[in-house]
């Protein structure tokens, strides 16, 4: 049976679902595991998109007759597959903790994956389907498919402001049944009733579904969960964001006496608190407060104090800035030292609402004292924009301690530990002010030592000559506080120091003019490890040490933001021999996992690309190399912009919800049209001049943006964010204008000459994609991120050089 | 036909991490070589003899749940439900040697968890009280210890913030407990001279011992052990 015409619509319904998926199974995975597996996993799902191609390959002579059928078998298998699977996966006994010695959790990893690459699998064969049937019209469908994709980015951000993650998976799979009613009118299929009992399945889930099944279970070792544990604790408050799941627990038999590193000599104990966890990681906390401050002594007996005993106060108090300022208990801190004025940003909306309203009474209503002023922000991108001055710049210390000390941030960039951001903080202080940043202290050290060498070269870079005569570094035994001083420390303010930690029974790690012999008193160290550190990084030869660390310390900048790398190669051979001895906590984990990632992505990819080409028949239908390296290429080429472009974003919109949506959302839409645009003047001319107008448009426009957009950004970073966001959009649109073309230029090529291999080439696209994205980080973490534009120009260049190989002649 | 439903329900029952339990002298046979394990794995600071009598003594296969007690030898951490673990066997034999144990101590374990590092501390010390926040946790750390005989190990399930006052002082006291901070009150319990070991990290990762000495003067230092011998610097210093 001929199909009349592709199903456009439905093809971007499709589309739009699938990417909705995609960021919902984010935050499931980050809710239920944590979000570095959550990346591994969903880009191992990825792959079923590219298995499809290999599939229609391999199977293109069978199916050929069915077209409009199999289409919608695999658009009603999305959506019965997107709940399914995930609620499946759920099922299967899989603890990431136990992957070193248990090799069964890699068995169980392993059925994860098979199973979440299902549902990409049916939405890859959808689209791969009706793109290799109309390959003529391939300018068409692939503007339908990635506008979908773009505006279903945007979406599903919003959806999920108003609805949590687990009600989506009802609305996905309606979606997708809406989706397939479209198709069967679009498509005419027989019986013409079809559409008719779609729309009525897609009603009768989203009323219908028995909300009990859709239950989130997240890991028994997450820290809510073992809040939980606790008899007496409770969930009494949950909300829910595209930025996290927030839990408030109250713990009325065991309260959570929240002092991060309290000093041992303490004799304080917190005052009632309430937990509140992000994902399930945590927590941050709440604490009671009436307006006394004396409950709050305990406050000063964590490092974090310690820059109120060094400022001198010229005036009634400080002025404060508390980046990260979460239920407020770094404002608790600044009030009870007397600050007059606090300014504290905070990104989550939702904390500060729960703080103001929810939980108004037992906070005290922090967030609307008359000298405390609360910023919904992200950090990096207030202190960019802000005009005010402050005496101290708190950087506070929210990540759970737990999440750290397993060394599994996930890559995650961040744009607070830079060495511009640095030179930022620093410029935003009053004379004689100070920047202080407190972490969970790691042993041996790393996170320490890398803000050391941050702020070194941050300080080097704004000419100070002696960087070491404004730093200031303690310990305590479990966290490290950094003093950085826009001025030389003074004689008595170093006295205050070593009497706040004499006091404290905190150690002095480095301070200028210390000796030797003061460092590693209170809390012994096999060897004074943050000392020697501190020393060796101000010595006149830094990058030695920093080479010989075995630990990555390197400073991270804008165009490589990757604070949390600590890894190097030569230390997972030590630890791994140690193993037994338990050396495995030490390492950081988040790179290995990242690799991993990368060459399961590649083995998956590569056996699967070449799969066709053992098998007789699917050979003699496949088309000379150049063609696979040209679709290889745009894929790769394509994701190495979008993700890097992203980042450059993040900062100027300083949201990173909001800066991947609106990138993404831009990227995708003018890339459709790009791709629309394409398609006409492919059909028109049968020839692929455009083609090398594009790539050296794309190519001019990412250089220019590269050498023009930091200097940009810094001039516009005060507008409002609607004008931010019309200017980033203004700025991607004639870029992703361009990169929208090359696929559907090379699709339409083949389906004038090679139309079998259409599937075969979808196929290599996939899976690049995959690779592009795991590959795009991984390049970055090492080269930055202007390299990563570099590299995808280039890979542009050579796919155009490429496309010349295509088999020639006009099949019409 | 049978054969491969019997395949498929063995590979279901690894798959699922089931596995079949062994008879007494085997689990024997594994605890001598888990100890060997731990002693080789401690380098050149073996514990003491009296850890290592008492390592070489407790069943530990009893203190993980029955499905993993083949594994309970191996010198790993294992779960334990509840979101909770037992400790490597490395990781218990080093808390237990810094507490530097005599016969006649008197010793607090805050966390009871399995009960295993109980039955360790009572195998070396005079009396031990074991404090557990998770009841289910509790009550079967209580009964196994019972069961095996462990009459100087008192348990108790609650709050282990203030300590076992009724006890106090102690010569030494275990903080398996994650907290935030230590709790005052239980360096207020520990004798002057005593000594206090906290493990840090994340579940499955021990990252760091804390060892908290208070002198005869009572005031406190604390020394910070990794337990690998890893040094981050090398050559040039």
């Amino acid at each position: 049976m001929p199909l009349p015409r592709p199903p456009f619509v439905a093809i971007g319904l499709l589309s739009a679902c699938v990417l909705a998926y995609e960021v919902l199974l984010t935050r499931l995975f980050s809710i239920v595991l944590w979000h570095h597996f959550a990346y591994m996993i969903i880009s191992a799902a990825m792959l079923g998109y590219g298995a499809s191609g290999t599939a229609l390959t391999l199977l293109r002579e069978k199916i050929a007759g069915y077209i409009g059928p199999i289409y919608l078998a695999a658009a009603i298998g999305l959506a019965f597959l997107m709940p399914a699977t995930f609620l499946l996966s759920q099922e299967v006994p899989f603890n990431p903790l136990e992957l070193l010695w248990d090799p069964f959790q890699l068995t169980r990893l392993l059925s994860i994956y098979l199973l979440m690459m299902l549902p990409f699998f049916c939405a890859g064969t959808g689209i791969g389907l009706i793109l290799s049937h109309f390959g003529q019209q391939a300018g068409r469908v692939y503007a339908f498919d990635i506008t979908g994709a773009g505006i279903g980015s945007v979406c599903v951000i919003g959806v999920l402001f108003l609805i949590p993650p687990h009600k989506l998976l009802i609305v996905l799979p309606a979606l997708a049944l809406f989706a397939a009613a479209i198709a069967a009118v679009e498509m005419r299929i027989q019986p013409r009733w079809l559409w008719i009992v779609l729309l009525g399945l897609a009603f009768l889930v989203l009323v219908a579904a028995p909300p009990g099944w859709f239950h989130v279970h997240p890991s028994p070792y997450k820290d809510l969960s073992q809040a939980l544990n606790i008899t007496g604790a409770q969930v009494i408050e949950e909300r829910s964001s595209p930025l996290g799941q927030i839990a408030v627990v109250e713990s009325p038999r065991v309260p959570f006496r929240y002092a991060p590193g309290m000093s041992l000599n303490a004799v304080e104990e917190p005052p009632e608190q309430l937990g509140i966890f992000v994902d399930g990681d945590g927590p941050s906390v709440l604490t009671r407060f009436d307006g006394q401050l004396e409950p709050l002594s305990y406050l000063d007996q964590l490092t974090s104090a310690l820059p109120y005993h060094v400022l001198q106060r010229p005036h009634a108090g400080p002025h404060v800035l508390v980046l990260g300022a979460g239920a407020g208990s770094d404002v608790l801190q600044a009030l009870y030292h007397g600050a007059i004025r606090i300014d504290a940003v905070e990104l989550d909306p939702i904390v500060i609402k729960l703080v103001k309203e929810r939980f108004r009474d037992f906070g005290g209503d922090i967030y609307t004292l008359p000298q405390v002023h609360i910023h919904v922000a992200e950090a990096r991108g207030f202190v960019n924009a802000t005009r005010g001055r402050y005496d101290l710049v708190q950087v506070a210390l929210l990540d759970s301690f737990g999440v750290a000390a397993a060394g599994v941030y996930g890559l995650s960039e961040s744009y607070l530990y830079t060495v511009e951001a640095f030179r930022t903080y620093l410029s935003r202080l009053t004379p004689g002010g100070v920047l202080a940043i407190t972490r969970w202290l790691a042993l041996p050290p790393r996170d320490a030592l890398k803000l050391f060498t941050t702020a070194v070269t941050a300080l080097e870079r704004s000419g100070v000559d002696d960087p070491g005569a404004r730093l200031v570094m303690i310990r305590g035994w479990k966290t490290v506080t950094l003093l950085v001083k826009n001025s030389d420390f003074t004689a008595a303010e170093i006295e205050a120091i070593r009497k706040f930690c004499r006091e404290r029974s905190f150690d002095t790690a480095y301070y200028p003019g210390m000796r030797p012999e003061e460092a590693n008193r209170y809390n012994v160290l096999a060897q004074s490890y943050f000392f020697e550190g501190a020393t060796g990084l101000l010595d006149r030869n830094p990058q030695a040490f920093i080479d010989r660390y075995k630990f990555f310390i390197e400073p991270a900048t804008d165009n490589q933001p990757f604070f949390f790398h600590f890894f190097k190669w030569d230390s997972l051979r030590e630890l791994l021999a140690l193993r037994e001895q338990g050396g495995m906590p030490l390492l950081d984990w988040s790179y290995p996992l990242l690799v991993a990632t990368l060459i399961q992505a590649f083995v998956a990819s590569v056996v699967l690309i070449l799969a066709p080409l053992l098998v007789s028949k699917a050979r003699r239908a496949l088309p000379p190399a150049r063609v696979a390296l040209y679709f290889l290429a745009i894929g790769l080429a394509f994701m190495f912009m979008e993700i890097a472009f992203i980042q450059k974003f993040i900062l100027f919109l300083a949201h990173p919800l909001y800066a991947v949506a609106v990138v993404l959302c831009a990227f995708l839409v003018f890339a459709g049209m790009g791709s629309w645009l394409a398609g006409r003047l492919q059909k028109r001319f049968h020839r692929s001049g455009h083609l090398t107008v594009a790539v050296m448009a794309m190519g001019s426009l990412a250089l220019l943006y590269l050498a023009i957009l930091p200097s940009l950004f810094d001039a516009l970073i005060h507008l409002s964010d609607l004008a931010k966001i019309a200017i980033s959009v203004a700025l991607i649109a004639p870029l992703a204008f361009c990169m929208g073309m090359p696929f559907p230029t090379g699709t339409m090529r083949l389906a004038f000459t090679a139309h079998e291999a259409i599937p075969w080439a979808w196929a290599i696209n996939g899976f690049a994609s995959v690779v592009g994205a795991v590959l795009a980080t991984l390049l970055a973490i090492h080269l930055g991120f202007a390299f990563v534009i570099l590299l995808a120009v280039t890979i542009y260049g050579l796919a155009a050089f490429a496309l010349r190989g295509f088999p020639q002649g006009v099949a019409e | 036909m049978e054969r491969p439903f019997a395949a498929a329900a063995f590979g279901a029952l690894i798959y699922f991490g089931c596995v079949i339990p062994l008879p007494a002298a085997e689990y024997e046979a594994l605890r001598q070589e888990m100890v060997r394990e731990v002693i080789a794995a401690s380098g050149s600071s073996p514990p003491e003899a009296s850890v290592i009598a008492a390592m070489e003594k407790v069943e530990r296969h009893r203190f993980v749940p029955a499905w993993l007690a083949t594994f309970a030898y191996g010198n790993h951490p294992l779960p334990i439900g509840h979101g909770q673990t037992i400790s490597q066997p490395l990781i218990v034999a080093r808390m237990t040697d810094l507490l530097k144990l005599k016969k006649d101590d008197k010793v607090l374990e805050i966390g009871t968890g399995s009960g295993y590092q109980a039955a360790v501390l009572a195998e070396i010390a005079r009396s031990v009280y074991t404090i557990e926040i998770i009841e289910p946790l509790g009550k079967e750390a209580a009964r196994q210890l019972t069961s095996l005989g462990y009459d100087n190990v008192e348990t108790r399930i609650g709050d282990g913030y203030y300590g076992w006052p009724e006890a106090a002082p102690f010569d030494a006291i275990v903080v398996t407990a994650a907290a935030s901070h230590v709790p005052p009150p239980l360096l207020k319990q520990l004798k002057p001279g005593g000594r206090m070991v906290v493990p840090l990290g994340a579940p499955f990762m021990t990252q760091y011992l804390m060892l908290v000495e208070k002198q005869l003067d009572g005031s406190v230092t604390t020394r910070q052990i990794v337990p690998v011998r890893f040094v981050p610097l090398r050559g040039g210093h």
